[in-house]
């Protein structure tokens, strides 16, 4: 009843002056919102980068050609025949490779009807990339062995790709024309999604033969895509591929590679961990903004409790006890904090379904929860000095108040 | 009034001082000692005497007003309520004598802005802890008794200065206290209101309420039973023109015409 009471005088406090208790809110609701708002954009990162890590593939290896430094042979490139020797490798004594599939990447311009458009990439390659780098095709097949043996000039396309060529049409039997050589499609591959940093989606996917014969020629490889049996044999693979790679290439200074293994999955675990830097990073900014709003609900409890010196004197003689005093203007500073953060609650999860430079935000319900606890708190800190100063006046010195 | 009930205020060799030094004020100092120093201010009041306290600008009338109704502590001396020494209770405890044995009226009226009179009148009783329909139901009931029964929902702004005066009479009384403390109560009314208002008084008197009030209008002092005039901080007169046990003079003349 008393609570009740307590609540009636501060609505009626703040609503005395509407302007102020807004901005001070304001503050508040910005300090909350941006909370949850900068977390969900840190954790919509991470998450980004955990699933570009599901979508790269399991145990992936990209061996790719590196300058040589210190040589004075320039680098040998990697070639189809490097890639076979790992495949037969992986066939014979190395069982920690699964499988492997050269890549050479181009770009150029593929026409349908009169439609034209260019892929973000042109891979050629063999089936075994499919598998490797997580890509599956949601209609239609892949293309097969003998489809590369034959050089056929067939292509699996991504959802992007198929879009923006086939808009509704379904693009498998179609021909599109890629520089100038005609491409059955055969597959279009299941939607990956962006992951913020390039569309796995835009892409066609054709046998390396026919590639190479269209567009890139048969000299080096971009890289070679190798599949490890399991995550426990990632490092026996990656030491068997420079093993062999080194006999293919006539290197003895394990030093003096002209290859680079790259382990994807570990890169982007590093990157994961960079987003988490950067998503505490952006909490403390958000917490810091929080406590501005905090600083400014002492100010105005501050400049209350002054105006209403002599309403405190009033209420003194009238034998208001210090705790009422004390709960009146607290009960307004954690109102001022309640609303304020609730509000703030509203805008963070509002602001949360537009995606931010690029990334999509994932509220992190703690987060929500924490923020708006803290708020509340801060109002209760930050209202506590004001609230005091006003509970421990004199009666007649408040009385006495201009 | 029973024989040997003690005096509802009793206050001995009070004595009230501002600042330090050669700049000391005594606003209250009683008679002066041989050596020059005060002796302070000793007074007692029965209960249910009107007393009108008397006196020019700066002569300490307010300050004993306000040391009376425990808002303000004296420099020395001690204070008895109903036999209590105020000077040996906490804050907390003074909060009590404020909210159940004090009603106190301001010359500047002293309501609290934006409220309205029930909910004002209500304060004092909210601070007691009286239950809501409780609260109202009082609260109404002293409003009629100062006639405004018909305003209880408006607010200061609404109120004409006689008006407000009787919203912080009713809110006075609304707890039933032994005293009503009226600083200058009529100070800022026409001669109507202050009619309206001293008619209160007086019957709040004549049902056995002790009053204390200040004001430097013979006119009104002539409301009183007894009147006190102070001249630099000390009691220079006490004349009693009542009996404590008989109606305040105001309505006793109404009852010999
Ligand atoms: N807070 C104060 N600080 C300093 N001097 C004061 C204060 N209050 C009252 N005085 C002084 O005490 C004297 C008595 O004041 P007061 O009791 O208000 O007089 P009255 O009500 O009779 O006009 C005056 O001289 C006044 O200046
Ligand atoms: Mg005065």
């Amino acid at each position: 009843m008393i609570a009740w009471q307590m609540l009636r005088f501060a609505v009626g406090g703040l609503a005395a002056n509407k302007v102020r208790s807004a901005l001070t809110m304001l503050g508040v609701l910005i300090g909350v919102a941006s909370v949850i708002l900068l977390l969900a954009v840190g954790n919509g990162s991470s998450v980004a980068v955990k699933n570009s890590i599901t979508a790269l593939g399991t145990n992936s290896l990209t061996v790719s050609s590196s300058a040589l430094r210190g040589s004075a042979t320039a680098a040998k490139k990697l070639t189809v025949d490097d890639a076979k020797a790992l495949a037969t490798a992986a066939a014979s004594d190395s069982p920690a490779i699964k499988s492997v599939a050269p890549v050479v990447t181009t770009t150029g311009t593929a026409l349908y009807g009169n439609i034209s458009y260019q892929p973000g990439s042109i891979v050629g390659t063999y089936p075994a990339y499919f598998e490797t780098s997580n890509q599956k095709v949601a209609h239609g097949d892949y293309f097969s062995g003998d489809d590369v043996l034959n050089a056929r000039k067939v292509a699996v396309i991504g959802s992007t790709t198929a879009k923006q060529l086939f808009d509704t049409e379904d693009p498998v039997g179609k021909s599109i024309t890629i520089g100038g050589t005609p491409f059955t499609v055969v597959g279009v591959l299941q939607t990956k999604g962006a992951t913020g940093f390039n569309d796995p989606d835009d892409v066609v996917i054709a046998p390396l033969p026919t590639v190479q014969n269209a567009f890139t020629g048969f000299g080096s490889l971009n890289q070679i895509l190798v599949q490890a049996s399991s995550a426990e044999t990632t490092a026996e693979a990656q030491s068997d591929i420079t093993r062999i790679l080194m006999g293919t290439h006539a290197i003895q200074d394990a030093t003096k590679v002209d290859f680079r293994i790259s382990n994807q999955t570990s890169l982007l675990t590093a990157r994961e961990s960079t987003t988490k830097t950067f998503t505490v990073l952006l909490g403390a900014v958000a917490a810091i903004s929080l406590l501005v709003g905090g600083i400014g609900i002492t100010n105005i409890m501050l400049v209350t409790v002054t105006e209403r010196t002599k309403e405190i004197g009033i209420r003194k003689a009238l034998g208001a006890p210090r705790r009422v005093i004390l709960g009146q203007f607290l009960a307004e500073s954690t109102l001022l904090s309640v609303v304020g953060a609730g509000l703030g609650v509203l805008a963070g999860i509002v602001g949360s379904h537009f995606s931010i430079v690029g990334i999509k935000p994932v509220v992190i319900p703690e987060s929500v929860l924490g923020a708006f606890a803290i708020a509340v708190a801060i109002g209760l800190f930050f209202g506590s000095y004001p609230a005091n100063r006003a509970a421990s006046l004199r009666p007649i010195d408040a009385l006495r108040h201009e | 009034m029973a024989a040997g009930k003690p005096p509802v205020i009793q206050i001995r060799r009070v004595t009230k001082s501002y600042g330090h030094g050669d700049a000391t004020v005594h606003a209250l100092r009683g008679p002066s000692a041989p050596d020059g120093s005060p002796l302070g201010v000793s007074l007692d009041i029965e209960e249910g005497d009107f007393v009108a306290v008397m006196g020019s600008s700066g002569s300490g009338k307010s300050t004993l007003m306000n040391i009376l109704g425990c808002l303000d502590v004296p420099t020395a001396g001690r204070y008895l309520l109903d036999g209590i020494d105020v000077g040996h209770l906490d804050e907390g405890q003074l909060s009590l004598v404020r909210n159940r044995k004090i009603g106190f009226v301001f010359q500047s009226f002293n309501l609290v802005p934006r409220t309205t009179a029930l909910a004002q009148v209500e304060l004092p009783l909210a601070y007691a802890g009286v239950r809501a329909a409780e609260r109202r139901r009082r609260a109404l009931a002293a409003l009629s008794l100062v006639g405004l029964g018909e305003r209880a929902g408006h607010k200061p702004n609404q109120l004409s200065g006689g008006q407000q005066q009787r919203v912080a009479v009713a809110r006075a009384l609304v707890t039933s206290p032994a005293m009503l403390l009226a600083d200058e109560p009529t100070g800022n009314l026409d001669s109507h209101s202050t009619e309206e208002v001293l008619g209160i008084i007086d019957r709040l008197n004549a049902s056995g309420r002790t009053v204390v009030m200040i004001t430097h209008e013979d006119e009104v002092a002539r409301h009183a039973k007894r009147v006190i005039r102070l001249v630099d901080g000390a009691i220079i007169s006490d004349v009693r023109q009542a009996e404590v046990d008989g109606p305040p003079p105001a309505l006793a003349v109404e009852v010999g015409v």
